[in-house]
């Protein structure tokens, strides 16, 4: 990858974990609550389902997500296990895909 | 006093520890040991030192497993049940015993563009540089590196990755960034930004841990971050 | 411990990271099940599927506290303060897995 490349997966890496520090303080809070209120999967689907808020925010932690997960398994395949070039780069474009499809599935489930 | 027992790498890439017996005094340095040995027990010994007061960072070695300059490593610091254990620098080509191949540690510095150039000519007024301005106190806190490699010794990074720079490297583009007098600040971003450079510090700090002169190469490869970022945002990079 | 507080918190950045990422597709596939999740719920009232549940969360929590120092470091204007970054992120991570110990 080119020099302006890896910069530019820099600053998504950073960006994207900015969003998520925020989206996770608030998942770590809502996962203390659940568990404190002792939620049934029902208790919970009933209070998430057709909840437009937190189906905007989930969507926005799942395209983070797909964002920030590849980049930073980047550095731990190259660095690791000596994996570079352009095979590691499409094999973590292909799971970025599969996080972001999987991830909206998921919050579909939850949330539509 | 209880003898030191010091075992000494001796041999290249492949090589053994050699294990000596050597009086212990009150305040001796590691390099005093190493001294003592090669001069009275082995002289087959390879070694380097020069100044021996703490300026040159010419007798870096690893001593129980933590890079260090050995003229400013008293023997009382390090010392575990009278034992001791000196290697060469990690992560450097080891030529014999103690001594390492410097050369891919200033080549990266070259390579980083860590050698100032300018565009005045002797026609031309001085530059005047204030002391007191922001990015000169930027360069000045970064500036005392006397290129021992006890941080490129130290750094993960550099293990992990052949063609990384390094964190003496990046800290002096990182002076040079901030020299507003030099001509190659593009050409300098360019070279330090990507996994070779600047984006695969993983903020480990072992090189900010480790310096003798309480150097942030940390802090200076940060600013290289910023400014390599700031530069591609900008179209510029 | 000749490796200093940075190093630590770097490395168990790192670890949690690839944990989290592998964990995520499972997560997602999980949640993507909808109603069969009570059944699933169920199955996670075992201790061991608890602890493994908290061992997750709290390593989310030890990715957040070390990626906040990675943030300080890189964007803040250097201090030396920033070097006990390494012992915010730890009690930033000990905290909430007590917290959510005490809730479970």
């Amino acid at each position: 990858m080119s020099v302006r490349g890896e910069t530019r997966l820099w600053i998504a890496q950073r960006a994207s974990a900015a969003v998520l520090a925020l989206c996770v303080i608030v998942h770590l809070v809502t996962i203390v609550y659940a568990v404190r209120g002792d939620l049934s999967g029902a208790e919970i689907l009933a209070r998430t389902r057709g909840n437009a808020a937190w189906l905007a925010f989930y969507t926005l932690f799942v395209l983070a997500v797909t964002v920030h997960a590849p980049i930073g398994l980047r550095a731990v395949l190259g660095e690791w296990l000596g994996w570079r070039g352009r095979s590691r780069d499409l094999a973590l474009l292909a799971f970025a895909m599969l996080l972001a499809v999987m991830g909206m599935r998921a919050v579909f489930t939850v949330f539509a | 006093m209880t003898p030191l027992r010091v075992r000494v790498w001796r041999g290249g890439a492949q090589g053994a520890f050699r294990e000596y017996e050597v009086p212990r005094h009150e305040s001796q340095t590691v390099l005093d040991v190493v001294t003592h040995i090669q001069r009275a027990l082995d002289p087959s010994l390879a070694y380097r030192y020069a100044c021996r007061v703490g300026m040159c960072g010419s007798c870096a070695m690893t001593v129980n497993g933590a890079p260090r300059w050995t003229c400013r490593t008293h023997v009382d610091k390090v010392v575990k049940n009278d034992r001791l254990e000196v290697a060469p620098l990690k992560n450097l080509p080891v030529i014999r015993d103690l001594v390492t191949d410097m050369r891919e540690f200033f080549d990266k510095w070259a390579r980083a563009k860590g050698q100032f150039k300018g565009a005045a000519t002797r026609k031309d007024e001085f530059a005047r540089i204030s002391p007191a301005g922001e990015r000169r106190k930027l360069a000045d806190a970064s500036i005392e590196c006397i290129g021992c490699g006890v941080c490129y010794a130290a750094c993960d990074v550099v293990a992990w990755t052949a063609g990384y720079l390094g964190p003496a490297a990046l800290n002096r583009a990182w002076t040079l960034v901030n020299d507003e007098r030099d001509a190659q600040q593009a050409a300098r971003l360019r070279t330090v930004a990507g996994d070779a450079g600047c984006h695969s510090c993983h903020t480990h700090m072992s090189c900010t841990e480790r310096c003798p002169k309480q150097l942030s190469p940390t802090a200076g490869i940060a600013g290289l971050k910023r400014a390599v970022a700031a530069a591609a945002l900008k179209g510029e990079l | 411990m000749r490796q200093g507080s940075s190093w630590w918190v770097a490395v168990v950045h790192r670890v949690s990271g690839i944990a989290l990422a592998l964990f995520l597709p499972a997560h997602f596939w999980v949640l993507g099940q909808g109603l069969a999740m009570d059944g699933f719920l169920k199955w996670t009232e075992q201790p061991l599927v608890k602890a493994a549940e908290w061992t997750l969360v709290v390593l989310l929590a030890a990715h957040l506290g070390g990626g906040l120092r990675v943030l300080a470091l890189e964007f803040l204007p250097w201090r030396d303060w920033q070097k006990s970054l390494a012992a915010g992120a730890a009690a930033l991570t000990v905290g909430y897995g007590l917290a959510l110990a005490l809730a479970l």
